[in-house]
């Protein structure tokens, strides 16, 4: 049976992919699980594997040439078997991908996806382990194509008996969403996007059930991170998030307005009175009890984050990952530039592991010593250039996380407290947010924890 | 016996338009009606009450001539003219619907119908007929038996008001008198009572409304009720609301009670009652409790959103199928369930939009929510309020009393409901249902531009004041 192979979505933020090179000749035989080209991601160069057996006919995409996800990429079939019924839809993304869920609606009369890829290449973004691959290969090729293959939405081309109402498809009038009225005031109040929706009145008019279907669709809660997470990766470290109308808005107007991420700052001026006071009497009971103030800043952002698994998150495009576990991670300037180390459930740890783990880090980033899965798998990042005498500054997020925390110099600053003007260790942070995952109460509540957990260090030990 | 794709039991506007929407749809149609198509409505319903009414509006509207420069010298009122005009507006009507059906190739026997009881588990598909030529026949229902029997008058026995055709009548009598009676008490205040209310005035009777709740029209919003209350007192209309009835003496020529208002207890007798409240569904006799049809507590057939009963193949429609008990909510089930059963995918009745009309003058017309509702749903909700008195083309007229009152959702502007007192108000309301059913809001009732003079700017100008905008006032 005639199979098309297309391009498939091998990340979730891939759109496209350069096929690189094609591994088989038109005539050769292929085996299923046998690659038949290679193709560059957004992230790295994989391999489309066949996934059926036959000859590969045709290679419709030339090399060094990109594609779409879902688009025909080749054909492999019988010896002699006609295959002019599958080119035909040559050119046109066919199915692959969930974000063209109606292109299956062209049925072709033979097995749509075949190819299935392996990641090979591409060292710079090898995750820690499979589970916490940030997408990547979180998804079976199997139910990809499983997916792929799902009923079409759009209405099977015959239509049916004359004077039916078409309950479903073609909601667009001249390319706007045909809505009513009350429709469009409840869907711009929500920020619900009428294109990507179905109308279930006249002719796939857009109404007010509608809108109450779509902001009722149950918003997944954010489970309760485990007091004590195992060591080992495992299936709960995190949970995906399907994006909600209103998230899907967020993300495209903001990103729209500002950037691939629309970030926005908050800053926080902390009073580290209390903080001194800890670092000096853990200092006066010997030199192997000295902490720094960064130690405590990143323990209490370790401890925050657990509080807070909603700015523990990635954004991965087509859903937001909240993390269950907490692997900060932080900024180290070496000589060749920025590098991000991570330090692995840091809320589990105690703040003199942190203390010793973080200049570990630091010497070996320094050193160009450490391996690939130190400096990947971080929820969370966090940034000190107090050092070089920075009051404040703001950080640029490292995608996919949704925040990092930019911490200022500590200075000496007359305050008022209770009245009267005091002389207070002060500390400026500013949290850069991305607010297609964190709105501007949900980073100002993380900052509120904490200052409170920095501001009484006596809590991080609670 | 003959075969066709569908039997209606019952010819009423329920029954006649489904069965021509099925002509329509090429499916062969039989209907079973014992008396004449058309059914309560044609024949003793709305459609002679409102050619009786539209009497009594020319009799008031003439009554004042003189002040619009037109002497009409002394007016004589015949009760016996106008109710054998309204016959034959009737019959015309019942005529009409005859026409129809030989157009879209309905049979129609005159006769009553019954379905036979189908054996167990198996759908219903035949229907026993007694013609009215004393015929039995059996008919055979490939795809449907729709029952659309209505209802019928029931009186208030419980009150000692049985229906005896001479002093205690039903509507159906009251619709055939051949003259107006020199008193009448209408036990009732729903649309049926208010408007023989306001026919029996205008012909010289004299009137008294009884009402058990606290408001005439009490399924309306309580400011119709009060303006409509208003109007009749004008018109020497006694009402008496939060009225009990006691002592009920039925004679051969008059009928006396005792009605007690808030405490206070007045002797009234009249020479007729007409009992205007209480429908019974028509079910006893059509052989839907022997084929297993469920009813519902107050003994309507029970449907689902597909107007099917529990019993495979057989549908009921209309007021036997529950209320709301109007003809064009019962006209919509039987042309939606019509495409139902010729496999298309028609959209379902929207039963909270169906308005309400009474023709009494002023009229009263209402669709969605009463403002009473709204408090109940504690919605957050604006009223705007038109009156007809300040309105160019009601003054024209001389016809000042009512007003357009429209409740608007307070965060979007849609309409929740809208109540119109005044003349017209049955025409102009559905300006409003059709901003209801398209979810338009008030913006857009006001965006479009209102003809001026017309009644229909005072609709304009109650959406505009929902929202703090009204001009003419």
């Amino acid at each position: 049976m005639a199979t098309k192979v297309v391009m498939e979505a091998l990340s979730p933020t891939m759109e496209e992919g350069r096929l690189v090179k094609w591994l088989k000749n038109e005539g050769d035989a292929v085996k299923s699980g046998e690659a038949i080209a290679e193709v560059e991601t957004d992230k790295a160069i994989m391999e489309l594997v066949a996934r059926a057996d036959g000859i590969l006919r045709k290679r419709v995409l030339g090399e060094g040439t990109a594609a779409p996800v879902g688009q025909l990429v080749g054909v492999i079939a019988g010896k002699d078997e006609n295959i002019d019924a599958l080119l035909g839809g040559a050119g046109a993304p066919a199915a692959g991908a969930a974000a063209q869920p109606n292109a299956s609606a062209q049925a072709a009369p033979a097995e749509q996806v075949v190819a299935q890829s392996k990641e090979t290449t591409g060292a710079s973004s090898i995750p820690r382990n499979a589970a916490q691959a940030q997408g990547e290969a979180s998804t079976p090729p199997q139910q990809k194509a499983g997916a792929a293959t799902a009923p079409p939405q759009a209405p099977p081309p015959s239509q049916p008996a004359a004077g039916a109402q078409p309950q479903q498809g073609a909601p667009t009038n001249g390319g706007r969403a045909r809505s009513s009225p009350l429709a469009r005031r409840l869907a711009s109040e929500r920020g619900i996007d009428l294109g990507a929706m179905q109308g279930s009145g006249p002719g796939g008019r857009i109404v007010k059930r509608d809108i109450e279907a779509a902001a009722s669709a149950p918003a997944q809660p954010v489970a309760q991170r485990q007091a004590a997470a195992p060591r080992a990766a495992g299936a709960g470290d995190f949970e995906d998030v399907a994006l909600t109308q209103i998230r899907k808005t967020i993300a495209k107007r903001l990103s729209e307005s500002i950037g691939p991420i629309p970030t926005f700052y908050l800053t926080a001026e902390f009073d580290l009175s209390r903080t001194a006071e800890l670092r000096t009497a853990m200092a006066e009971m010997g030199d192997e009890f000295k902490v720094s103030f960064n130690d405590i800043v990143l323990k209490g952002v370790a401890t925050a984050l657990a509080q807070h698994p909603e700015v523990n998150a990635h954004w991965l495009g087509d859903k937001i990952r909240y993390h269950h576990r907490v692997h900060l991670g932080m900024a180290v300037a070496t000589d060749d530039g920025l590098i991000v180390p991570v330090i692995f459930d840091a809320d589990q740890k105690r703040m003199s592991d942190i203390s010793r783990e973080a200049k570990e880090l630091a010497k070996r980033a320094r050193e160009r010593k450490l391996k690939p899965e130190e400096y990947t798998g971080s929820t969370f990042s966090v940034s000190n250039l107090g050092m070089f005498g920075i009051d404040q500054f703001t950080a640029i997020i490292n995608p996919p996380e949704a925040g990092i925390l930019a911490i200022g110099a500590i200075e000496d600053k007359q305050v008022v407290i209770g009245g009267e003007p005091q002389v207070r260790k002060r500390l400026r942070v500013t949290m850069s947010c991305d607010h297609r995952v964190v709105d501007g109460a949900v980073g100002a509540k993380f900052l509120q924890t904490l200052r409170r957990l920095i501001e009484n260090p006596l809590m991080l030990v609670y | 016996m003959a075969s066709f794709d569908v039997i209606f039991l019952g010819g009423g506007p329920a029954g006649y338009v489904g069965a021509i929407r099925c002509g329509q749809l090429g499916l062969s149609t039989l209907v079973i009606e014992r008396e004449a198509l058309g059914g309560t409505c044609v024949i003793w319903g709305c459609i002679p009450a409102k050619a009786l009414l539209e009497a009594a509006s020319i009799a008031t509207k003439v009554s004042k001539a003189a002040e619009f420069g037109v002497n009409v010298g002394d007016v004589k009122l015949d009760f016996g003219v106008a109710m054998k005009r309204s016959r034959a507006v009737s019959t015309q009507n019942s005529k009409g619907v005859e026409f129809l059906f030989k157009k879209y190739k309905v049979t129609w026997i005159k006769g009553e119908g019954r379905v036979v009881t189908p054996a167990k588990g198996k759908p219903a598909t035949s229907v026993a007929v007694k013609t009215a030529e004393g015929k039995d026949e059996t008919h055979e229902a490939k795809k449907a038996i729709v029952i659309s029997t209505g209802s019928r008058v029931k009186g208030l026995p419980q009150a000692g008001l049985e229906l005896n055709k001479t002093t205690v009548i039903s509507s159906d009598q009251a619709l055939i008198l051949e003259k107006a009676p020199k008193s009448i008490a209408i036990v009732g205040a729903g649309a049926v009572g208010c408007e023989f209310a306001d026919v029996f005035n205008a012909f010289g009777s004299k009137v008294t409304v009884i009402e058990v709740l606290p408001n005439i029209l009490p399924l309306e919003d309580a400011d119709c009720s009060v303006e409509l209350t208003k109007a009749f007192k004008k018109r020497k209309i006694d009402v008496l609301t939060g009225a009990k009835l006691g002592n009920v003496k039925v004679g051969k020529d008059n009928v006396s009670m005792t009605v007690e208002t808030g405490g206070a207890k007045q002797e009234l007798t009249v020479d007729v009652v007409l009992v205007a409240a209480g429908r019974a569904p028509n079910v006893d006799t059509i052989g839907a409790k022997e084929a297993g049809v469920q009813l519902t507590e107050r003994g309507f057939i029970k449907i689902n959103e597909k107007m099917e009963t529990n019993v495979k193949g057989i549908y009921a429609i209309g007021d036997v199928a529950g209320p709301p008990m109007l003809a064009h909510k019962g006209q919509r089930e039987g042309y939606v369930l019509a495409e139902q059963i010729a496999g298309q995918h028609p959209h379902p009745v929207n039963y909270g939009n169906i308005p309400n009309a009474t023709y009494c003058h002023p009229e009263v017309a209402s669709i969605g929510l009463t403002e009473q509702q709204c408090k109940e749903q504690k919605l957050d909700y604006k009223v705007g309020k038109f009156l007809f008195s300040n309105n160019g083309r009601a003054r024209t007229s001389g016809e000042l009393e009512g007003f357009v009152k429209i409740i608007r959702g307070a965060k979007y502007g849609e309409v929740l409901g809208a109540h119109i007192i005044g003349a017209h108000a049955t025409e102009l309301i559905h300006e409003l249902a059709v901003a209801r059913e398209n979810e338009y809001t008030v913006e857009e009732i006001d965006l479009a531009v209102h003809a001026h003079p017309t009644l229909a700017e005072a609709v304009a100008e109650a959406a505009l004041d929902s929202m703090g905008k009204m001009i003419h006032a």
